[in-house]
């Protein structure tokens, strides 16, 4: 056993190998991903990046505990993941993930009482500091059906944050906000993780987004999803929009995505033509 | 031909200098707010409003009444009144309506157990929420009052009869509610609590329950409007040979009495209760919980 002082540097936080994950509606089984691998290194901002169809929420929750692979196995620290847990906090894309009975500050301690993690004095200050910053203190006794989408996002960001999970979730968190709100949101989570400095998985369908906020980004393919190239990000922030490193990235990207979709449409024309 | 006419019948929209604007040049904005008077905010209140409405019914019930001139079929309100006041401060009303209460809350409390038991069995098992479906299904369109000759036959004339058919007409309605309610919790909230760390029997009261209160309030509710109803009617069946009835005993008795105006006492005491449960009790329960939440607006 290996705990997180004595690891060597070197070894993956959070190990996702050959992992083929299927479910069930009504009338089919679906094959959601397709014998997919990464790893993903304490510090990371990973970021899992495809169209709609490929699995990558499904990816996410089944890191989340939600649902066991069929094939492949996915570890933690080197311990495999078998059921929902708080060291894996998660950020839904749905603004409903609040729990509507409590305020915004007691939604912050929720899962801090829940799980004994401190006692009620200490959580309280705890959950204040989070929420300071994500510049929402004013709003702490405040029911979570008065806030705009954005603060929100940003309770849910701070709820999972005062846990200090080992890696953070985040399924598409502000692909149901506006296009200001999610630029700002963008930064503020770039910022936030320049100051606490935590490890975060992020799935989203947008390349403008993977390159904000990733430090690696994981293409996968639609259909099942499978892995289709890994990248580097790291060097791309806010301030590099429209330059051509920038611009270049994008490109590969959106290339790599829609790779499929050119060459079919090749084909049609060459049999037309 | 025609799309070059329609083309050119097109307006042309006018090129527009772009316009910049210093925000702090424009001055103090106008209050565009204003208060409302008196009236206006009185009317806002519902509670005023219903005032109103009850205002109304009584001066339409005395007037009518007069025009009938009849006391022994349809007293007038002023002679009802008069009756409750007698039956209040010397007849046996508070102590028939204390021991109709009585009856009332034992069998509500018996029956929201038993519900809280089916219900969790409902939600964690399959074959539990099979079992309370059945039921349900079963039981819910059978009227409590049915029970009654029943009830008499097994537990004999006296409350743990009564008690009985209060607990059926409780229990299935508010199982009913309180399961569906648990069965509409979104899958995200479902998936925040567990993540949370929520587990067993803490997912089911710090996840399930406070996320279907507003189905479980209904149940709520309904299981009291029917419970109130049956207990009323199943007073007045076999109360006959009871020394210490309730409220529906006191209007049977009172009936064969022709003391119709101490009946519509009866009747008005019965109506007053179920206004304080429905519109004080359950609607303070509803301002601190799902209003508060925008649970319910």
């Amino acid at each position: 056993m290996l705990d997180s002082t004595t690891k060597p540097t070197g070894a993956p936080l959070l190990a996702v190998d050959d992992v083929t994950l299927q479910y069930k509606t009504d009338q089919h089984l679906v094959t959601a991903t397709w014998r997919v691998g990464f790893e993903v290194y304490e510090g990371e901002r990973f970021v899992v990046l495809g169209p709609s169809g490929c699995g990558k929420s499904t990816l996410l929750k089944a890191v989340a505990g939600f649902m066991a692979p069929v094939e492949g196995q996915i570890r933690l620290n080197g311990k495999p993941i078998d059921r929902p847990g708080s060291d894996r906090m998660m950020v839904f894309q749905e603004f409903d993930q609040l729990l509507p009975w409590k305020t915004v500050l007691g939604n912050v301690m929720f899962p801090l009482l829940v799980n004994r993690r401190m006692p009620r004095a200490e959580a309280t200050e705890h959950a204040r500091s989070l929420l300071a910053k994500v510049n929402l203190s004013r709003f702490e006794n405040i029911y979570p059906h008065m806030l705009s989408g954005g603060m929100k996002q940003r309770v849910a960001i701070a709820r999972a944050l005062a846990m200090e999970p080992a890696v953070l979730l985040m399924d598409e968190p502000f692909a149901a906000l506006d296009a200001l709100t999610r630029r700002k949101m963008q930064e503020e989570l770039k910022a936030l993780w320049d100051d606490v400095g935590f490890t975060v998985l992020f799935v989203t369908h947008s390349i403008e987004e993977a390159l904000l906020v990733g430090s690696r980004i994981l293409v996968l393919s639609p259909h099942p999803g499978r892995v289709k190239a890994e990248l580097n990000a790291d060097h791309l922030g806010f301030s590099d929009i429209g330059t051509p490193a920038f611009e270049t990235l994008h490109r590969r990207i959106h290339d790599l995505l829609f790779a499929d979709r050119v060459e079919t449409a090749l084909a049609t024309e060459i049999q037309h033509g | 031909m025609v799309d070059i006419a329609q083309r050119a019948a097109r307006p042309e929209p006018p090129r527009r200098p772009e316009r910049m604007i210093e925000l702090e040049t424009m001055g103090a904005v106008g209050d565009a707010a204003r208060p409302l008077s008196v009236p206006e905010r009185l009317l806002q209140i519902t509670g005023v409003r219903r005032m109103i409405v009850v205002a109304v019914l009584c001066i339409a019930w005395q007037l009518y009444a007069m025009y009938l001139n009849n006391s022994l079929l349809f007293p007038t309100l002023g002679e009802t009144l008069e009756a409750l006041y007698d039956s209040v401060v010397r007849g046996p009303l508070i102590e028939r309506m204390m021991v109709s209460l009585q009856t009332l809350l034992i069998g509500y409390a018996a029956g929201l157990t038993i519900a809280g038991v089916f219900t969790t069995l409902a939600v964690s098992t399959r074959v539990g929420t099979d079992f309370l479906s059945t039921l349900t299904a079963m039981f819910n369109p059978l009227p409590a009052i049915a029970l009654l000759p029943l009830a008499l036959l097994w537990f004999g004339l006296g409350a743990k009869s009564l008690v009985f058919v209060i607990i059926h007409s409780v229990l299935w309605a508010v199982a009913l509610n309180t399961h569906s309610g648990f069965t509409s919790v979104s899958p995200t909230l479902r998936m925040a609590g567990q993540n949370c760390g929520l587990r067993g029997v803490s997912y089911v009261a710090f996840l399930l329950v406070p996320a279907a209160f507003p189905s479980i309030l209904t149940g709520l509710k309904i299981g009291w409007a029917f419970a109130w109803r049956t207990l009323i009617a199943a007073e007045l069946v076999f109360g006959v040979s009871s020394r210490s009835g309730g409220l529906g005993w006191f209007i049977f008795e009172n009936r064969n009495q022709l003391e119709i105006p101490t009946v519509f006492a009866g009747l008005f005491t019965v109506i007053l209760i179920g206004l304080v449960v429905e519109s004080v009790i359950f609607r303070s329960i509803e301002n601190v919980t799902i209003r508060r939440w925008g649970m319910q607006s």
